[in-house]
């Protein structure tokens, strides 16, 4: 088992991703220039958060055509697993890997705090080691964060349960005040059809030991790192 | 050289959070009569000229310039 951590000029959540699969999960990692044309060899590439290209045009949208991401997809495309945090999200829908965009957050505040989550689909590679239901609590920081699809694209996600995530308060009820960007129905984390692409707002990589402020984003590691083993 | 003018903006679906506050920033310099605000993204560029000038323009909005999941676009070649 073998994980990458994709490094674009600007990203800043790499070496916490990295760290957090290494030292926290005790699991091999190494990085990924954006320039590499080859991701042969890694089981699960990692887009961490971050500013990638100063996020000039759009959020994602020069880091998307870096030479890596032509590797990214067909490893994506052979069903191989691919984890956008933040940027890493933002990167993945301007490459159309997940359907949707994030727009500047409702309220236009860059919003740094943490945020509870609630597991709306335990069944997938992603969330095999939470319950469903469960109350995850992470940091997220990000200026444009904000979910937004067409009504099919919605209805689709909803109907095929794509919507891993949604934000919520620490009871677990998703509400409006809960929504700390204005996402369409909450959705902080969205999965493509296979489930072997995903791409979420908050930070689990920030969210992977006590010290931190909260251990909960170790369950998402843990649980690809379940799956791997399984393949 | 023709000079291209793009213009970009949200799809009127989706609710333009800064030209909201714009708009309340106009409302409260009394222009009352603002009734929306959207704000949108002015590229200009110089583009050497050739018979596939509008097709590829259109293809450079399509794939990096515009966002057709929640953008518009038009463009203008001035000769």
């Amino acid at each position: 088992m073998k994980f990458g951590v994709i490094r674009f000029p600007g990203s800043n959540c790499d070496q916490d991703a990295f760290y957090t699969i290494r030292d926290v999960l005790g699991q091999p990692v190494e990085y990924v220039w954006h320039e590499d044309v080859s991701v042969k060899g890694y089981d699960c590439l990692v887009l961490p958060g971050g500013f990638s290209y100063g996020d000039y045009l759009r959020t994602g949208a020069i880091a998307r055509f870096s030479p890596v991401m032509e590797a990214v997809r067909a490893h994506a495309e052979k069903g191989r697993f691919v984890l956008g945090i933040c940027n890493g999200f933002q990167i993945l829908c301007e490459a159309h890997l997940l359907p949707g965009a994030l727009v500047r957050n409702r309220g236009l505040k860059f919003v740094c705090r943490q945020v509870h989550l609630r597991v709306e689909n335990a069944g997938t590679p992603w969330t095999c080691k939470a319950r469903e239901g469960q109350v995850l609590r992470m940091p997220l920081a990000h200026g444009e964060g904000c979910y937004v699809a067409e009504p099919e694209v919605l209805e689709e996600l909803n109907r095929e349960r794509r919507a891993l995530f949604r934000y919520c308060d620490a009871w677990g009820q998703v509400t409006d005040e809960a929504n700390p960007n204005g996402s369409l129905e909450n959705i902080a984390g969205i999965a493509n059809r296979g489930f072997n692409v995903l791409g979420m707002m908050p930070h689990p990589e920030r969210a992977s030991e006590k010290v931190l402020g909260s251990a909960d984003g170790r369950i998402l590691f843990e649980s690809i790192v379940r799956t791997l083993q399984a393949v | 050289m023709p000079r291209v003018k793009v213009y970009v903006t949200l799809k009127p679906t989706l609710l333009d959070a800064q030209g909201r506050v714009v708009q309340n920033a106009l409302h409260n310099l009394g222009y009352r009569d603002v009734e929306q605000v959207r704000i949108g993204k002015y590229i200009e560029m110089d583009v050497a000229a050739g018979p596939d000038l509008e097709r590829s323009v259109n293809e450079m909005c399509e794939r990096l310039l515009a966002n057709p999941v929640i953008e518009n676009y038009r463009f203008e070649v001035e000769p």
